[in-house]
């Protein structure tokens, strides 16, 4: 979705380093949001304390058999390694590589520490994952004496002073042109859209560049006629409402014009994370029950993973037909992180609470939330490192393809096989 | 009821059975003390109780008794009476719904709540064996420690007592650390193997209560009712039984090591609660063993940061290893010795901590064993 796409030549207009002449610098007034993106972020987090690896490619990358790429530094992406790549695919595309296992907890403390130096500019700062964030300055400009533009330069410059990693930042007037913007300035870049010039910005760019708008999306968008942002931007809203259905349509009009009225919405300090679902249909199947389950337990697994978080209190809610709701909770012998462990403890309360009666509505919520970075202490009880390796996996694929890319087998419907 | 009974006897009395009470009972009636002066004749003691379901508390007392009786009145309140009255005979009397307390000049009307309501309590279980109360005392201190303290986990905070012919095996987790004691007592006549559960905390108070020196503690096991029972300078208790299923332990007690250090425990516990003032949340101490050696260290740039070496006899691989500083006290206190062995395999698996003699060779009976915290990278 326009990540790591680099700066196609007619952009560099955009572009804004500290060398940019005053004359020349885009004009940033109104452009509050701020995206910015760690640079291989892994990959750059581990270099810091081997520097003699600067040039070589890196690779960091589990080393069980489902293993895959978590991270590639730069020299090692001229060879086309890629992040979620399986690391055998890796390795033959670039075997001289130094391939590094994962540091537990290290990227969640830099990436704590990263939030930190923005949330010391304004509260309003909302991780997307460990190595992403928006921040809206808007509000900060006049007490800081500064524009977004120099908000930004200050940042990368901060970031790498204090963490020793550089990021890159895109500065717009909305989230979603903002994060275009930073994946075009990659690696080690700013790239700011003025606001009166972001149709110019976005027209050109392809289709799957759009927020949500996945491969399925973006091929139909492309059998409409439609390849690029302008010729979405030109088409009659009827047309796009009729084609993609009325949320969808609207929403891709209102984008492809450079509407995108998310406001950056700060995180408050979890207590508990959770998910649930509401049937269209009330059921009884158990089996029904426990994939929504499983479902339900990747989501919350993938949500404590992106913010580094571990839990060991699971609970189910359950809410019958007749609107009688319970909730059944278990501790843990240890803090996880892994979907599986969520979904055997939640069908197993699932099981001691369940009368066959019809259920509207299933949650599952993980409470006792710990960070990752703390010093983990061990217990007794053997772990299985294997399942997480696979959902981390999943993770990184995920971030890349698209929330439909990967699932476990058992929630494919038959018909998918 | 009237009787007269000594303030001292009394005052000990009501106040050991009142330790045992909840301090926020379900029913007022469970927040009372049961007085018994017998009534059928012939008995010179007055009974004082309590139980709450989980515990009961039983102690006599040597008393005159004018008129017997039963009466049941609040347990802190009397505690706390008894124990301010001067030194006296004291008198009590219990006339229809209130007790009077007189002991020299000072007079007590206390409410008095109905003996029927009260739960009856159990009867002590049969005798399983014996043995020395300061001795037992001291066995089950050494394993509480490691008991879990979450009552989310209920199976952890029970000890495990296996009883194997004259051997008394006790046993407690929390799932990071494993106390484990073996000792000789004397069973019962015919007594057959057993293993129950009792929660680690009433059963560390019994045997301390229990156990003053020179007493025995006799040990009563009621399997059907789920009671166990303790006896011992005429108090006795006995608590219900944990109904869960204790982990299966004896297969993480590693079966060899590829390092092995001894040290002197209170040089090591002492600079283990140095340097780990600066240890973040005081989560981590870090121990790095090499020949002759071990260098403790804390904390980080942040918070601060600290160092101590000590000199150790040492053999096999150097190993860098970590753990919670406070886990890693308790076993060098629980060990009841001057040195302590050591013995280490990988840093993600756990280190087993036995005590030593002069010599540095391992004095039998127990062990603590430690997993440790995970090191970075």
């Amino acid at each position: 979705m326009g990540r790591n796409t680099g700066l196609p030549a007619e952009f560099a207009r955009f572009r804004v380093t500290p060398d940019t002449d005053p004359a020349d610098r885009p004009d940033d007034t109104g452009c509050g949001l701020l995206h910015v993106d760690m640079d291989a972020f892994f990959a750059a987090v581990e270099l810091r304390t081997r520097p003699e690896l600067a040039d070589r490619p890196v690779v960091v990358a589990g080393s069980g058999p489902r293993s895959v790429v978590l991270s590639a530094n730069y020299p090692a992406r001229r060879y086309g390694v890629r992040s979620a790549m399986p690391v055998g695919a890796a390795r033959k595309l670039c075997p001289h590589a130094v391939y590094l296992p994962p540091t537990r907890g290290l990227y969640s403390e830099v990436s704590r520490g990263v939030l930190a130096l923005f949330r010391e500019l304004t509260p309003l700062v909302e991780p997307l994952s460990l190595d992403e964030a928006f921040l809206d300055v808007s509000g900060a400009l006049r007490r800081l004496g500064s524009t977004p533009a120099e908000i930004g330069e200050s940042l990368r410059r901060a970031v790498a002073a204090e963490h020793g990693i550089t990021c890159s930042v895109g500065v717009a007037g909305v989230k979603f042109v903002a994060k275009l913007a930073s994946g075009m300035a990659k690696p080690d870049g700013m790239v700011v859209v003025p606001v009166d010039r972001t149709l110019e910005f976005l027209h050109p760019l392809p289709v799957s560049a759009l927020w949500g708008v996945g491969q399925k999306t973006a091929e139909h968008l492309r059998q409409l006629g439609l390849d690029t942002i302008a010729d979405v931007a030109r088409a009659p809203l009827d047309r796009l409402r009729r084609s993609l259905g009325t949320a969808l349509g609207e929403h891709l009009h209102a984008l492809a014009h450079g509407r995108d009225d998310r406001a950056v919405v700060p995180e408050a300090e979890e207590k508990s994370i959770g998910a649930e679902r509401t049937f269209d249909v009330d059921h009884h199947d158990r089996r029904v029950l426990e994939r929504e389950l499983l479902r339900l337990a990747e989501r919350v697994a993938a949500t404590m993973r992106a913010k580094g978080l571990r839990g060991r209190t699971v609970s189910i809610k359950v809410r019958f037909a007749d609107f009688r709701t319970i909730t059944r909770a278990r501790t843990l012998f240890a803090a996880t992180d892994v979907a599986r462990d969520l979904h055997a403890t939640a069908v197993a309360l699932l099981e001691e609470a369940a009368s066959g009666a019809a259920v509207r509505l299933i949650g599952l919520r993980v409470e006792g939330l710990t960070q990752d970075s703390d010093p983990e202490q061990l217990t007794f009880a053997r772990p299985e490192p294997r399942w997480r390796d696979a959902e981390v996996a999943a993770d990184v694929a995920r971030s890349k393809f698209g929330a439909g890319a990967v699932r476990p087998a058992s929630l494919l419907s038959p018909d998918e096989g | 009821m009237k009787i007269r009974v000594e303030r001292d006897g009394l005052a000990d009395a009501v106040a050991w059975v009142a330790r045992s009470l909840p301090s926020r009972p379900p029913v007022p009636v469970l927040g009372g003390v049961l007085l018994d002066a017998g009534g059928d004749g012939g008995s010179d003691a007055l009974t004082v109780s309590g139980f709450d379901y989980e515990v009961s508390a039983t102690v006599g007392v040597p008393a005159t008794i004018a008129d017997g009786g039963r009466t049941l009145v609040s347990g802190r309140l009397l505690a706390d009476i008894t124990k301010a009255l001067p030194a006296q005979p004291v008198e009590i009397a219990v006339d229809g719904a209130r007790a009077s307390i007189t002991c020299g000049n000072a007079r007590f009307s206390l409410p008095t709540m109905p003996v029927e309501d009260y739960p009856q309590l159990p009867a002590q279980p049969e005798l399983a064996g014996e043995v020395a109360g300061d001795a037992f005392a001291q066995a089950v201190s050494q394993v509480a420690v490691a008991a879990g303290k979450d009552d989310t986990l209920p199976m952890l905070t029970g000890m495990r007592l296996e009883i194997t012919g004259s051997t008394l095996t006790l046993v407690a987790t929390d799932r990071f650390r494993l106390a484990m004691r073996e000792f000789s007592w004397q069973p019962a006549e015919g007594l057959t193997d057993a293993a129950v559960l009792v929660p680690a905390r009433t059963l560390a108070d019994a045997a301390k209560s229990l156990g003053s020196a020179g007493t025995t503690v006799q040990v009563g096991l009621a399997g059907g009712d789920g009671l166990l029972g303790l006896a011992g300078a005429g108090k006795y208790t006995t608590t219900r039984l944990l109904d869960a299923e204790f982990p299966p332990y004896r297969q993480l007690l590693p079966a060899q090591h590829t390092s092995r250090a001894v040290l002197d425990v209170s040089a090591l516990a002492d600079a283990i609660k140095r340097v780990s003032l600066v240890a973040e949340r005081g989560t981590q101490v870090r121990l790095e063993f090499t020949e002759g050696s071990l260098r403790l260290s804390a904390g980080g740039d942040d918070e601060g940061s600290a160092e101590e070496e000590l000199p150790v006899d040492y053999e096999g691989e150097p190993v860098t290893i970590a753990f919670n500083p406070g886990y890693l006290v308790d076993g060098l206190g629980a060990l009841h010795a001057d040195r302590a062995e050591l013995t280490f395999t990988t840093p993600n698996r756990p280190a087993l901590i036995k005590p030593a003699d002069e010599n540095g060779e391992v004095v039998p009976g127990y062990l603590y064993l430690l997993m440790p915290v995970r090191l970075p990278g």
